[in-house]
């Protein structure tokens, strides 16, 4: 999902750069404001078990790869925005020093995997595991949310490669960057993690919450009471 | 920043977990599986299509990461050097995704209850 230099016209890779900024602007006000200080270890420690589960390419047997992201389950222990900040640094070192998505798709990379999919995953998450309900519920709740996210980030980013041919092709027909259309990128990218993928972020969601759950309920944003949980 | 007995304890997961990273390059060899959808390079592209974009062309090249790809030399073929020089990078990567989380929590966060 980690969108290349190339891929990607400047009229697309641009709005998707301000974007992710403003969204970051205002998660380092979210993060003053509701992040604990002790938290701080834990918070290098999503970034970094970002990074790595994000190493972890898993094949469909003669076709593609993807892996897991890791954004919701950040989202589901440490608030959305936290969430926000911890995969962007994962997303930006990726691609700064191992060339693992574009410079110029910096943006629309970090929108994708680290604004859009980790507020799917919360709101999923708080959606459907009660406040909180039985270990069972929850386990389910994160499971969904991490299912959910993943796939919706995948089609966000087929949309974003989609539309390039409708945005710029040469006088003979030929695209500019992304050769494929909408009627490809779509179906391609939402049916591997439907199928595949998207379970992965599944379980590895609800192992993590589970564990937590268990062992340090208290540190669960989603379940903290006195934290103002709307986006506002 | 002092780690309580829990952090200490994820951290020594996280490090397990740096050290099975190449299940992330030998599991797609095993199963022939090829790039991740829309991360093709400009040369694989122009197999799939019979050509390369003239604006990915300009800017496939950009930038020339320092670890690309997360090898230390693309060209050596034995999945071993491989696994190896994939297992510095995940290291060497989330170590410094680790400290600068930290750095900019730290720069952040304000609230110590």
């Amino acid at each position: 999902m980690h969108i290349p230099d190339g891929y990607l016209s400047p009229q697309t890779y641009v709005p998707l750069l301000g974007a992710f900024v403003s969204a970051a602007a205002v998660a380092v006000r979210k993060v003053r404001k509701d992040v604990s200080a002790r938290n701080i270890p834990y918070l290098g420690m999503a970034a970094a078990f970002s990074f790595i589960i994000m190493m972890f390419n898993l094949p469909i047997p003669g076709g593609t790869t993807g892996h897991a992201v890791g954004s919701a389950v950040i989202a589901i222990l440490f608030g959305p925005w936290a969430a926000m900040i911890a995969v962007s640094v994962a997303l930006i070192i990726q691609a700064l020093i191992f060339g693992d998505g574009g410079i110029t798709a910096i943006g629309a990379n970090c929108f994708n995997m680290a604004v859009f999919m980790p507020f799917i995953a919360y709101y999923t998450f708080k959606l459907f595991s009660g406040n909180p309900g039985s270990r069972k519920r929850v386990s389910f709740a994160a499971f969904f949310s991490g299912y959910v996210s993943l796939v919706l980030a995948a089609i966000l980013t087929a949309v974003e490669f989609g539309i390039q041919p409708l945005i710029a092709s040469s006088a003979d027909g030929k695209a500019l960057y992304c050769p494929y259309d909408l009627s490809i990128a779509i179906p391609a990218m939402a049916l591997e993690h439907l199928l595949f993928f998207g379970i992965v972020e599944g379980i590895v969601t609800a192992i993590i919450v589970s564990y937590f759950l268990k062992n340090e309920p208290g540190l669960i944003f989603a379940f903290r009471k006195g934290v103002k949980n709307e986006i506002g | 920043m002092k780690l309580d007995k829990r952090q200490k304890k994820i951290l020594f997961i996280l490090l397990l977990l740096c050290l099975l990273t190449p299940l992330g390059i030998l599991l797609p060899l095993f199963f022939n599986a090829g790039d991740a959808w829309g991360e093709w390079s400009a040369q694989t592209l122009k197999d799939l299509v019979g050509y390369v974009p003239e604006g990915l062309a300009k800017y496939s090249d950009v930038w020339k990461a320092p670890v690309a790809d997360y090898t230390l030399n693309s060209g050596d073929s034995s999945a071993v050097h491989q696994s190896g020089f994939y297992i510095v990078s995940g290291l060497f990567g989330a170590t410094v995704t680790y400290v600068v989380m930290l750095l900019i929590s730290g720069l952040i966060v304000r609230n110590e209850k």
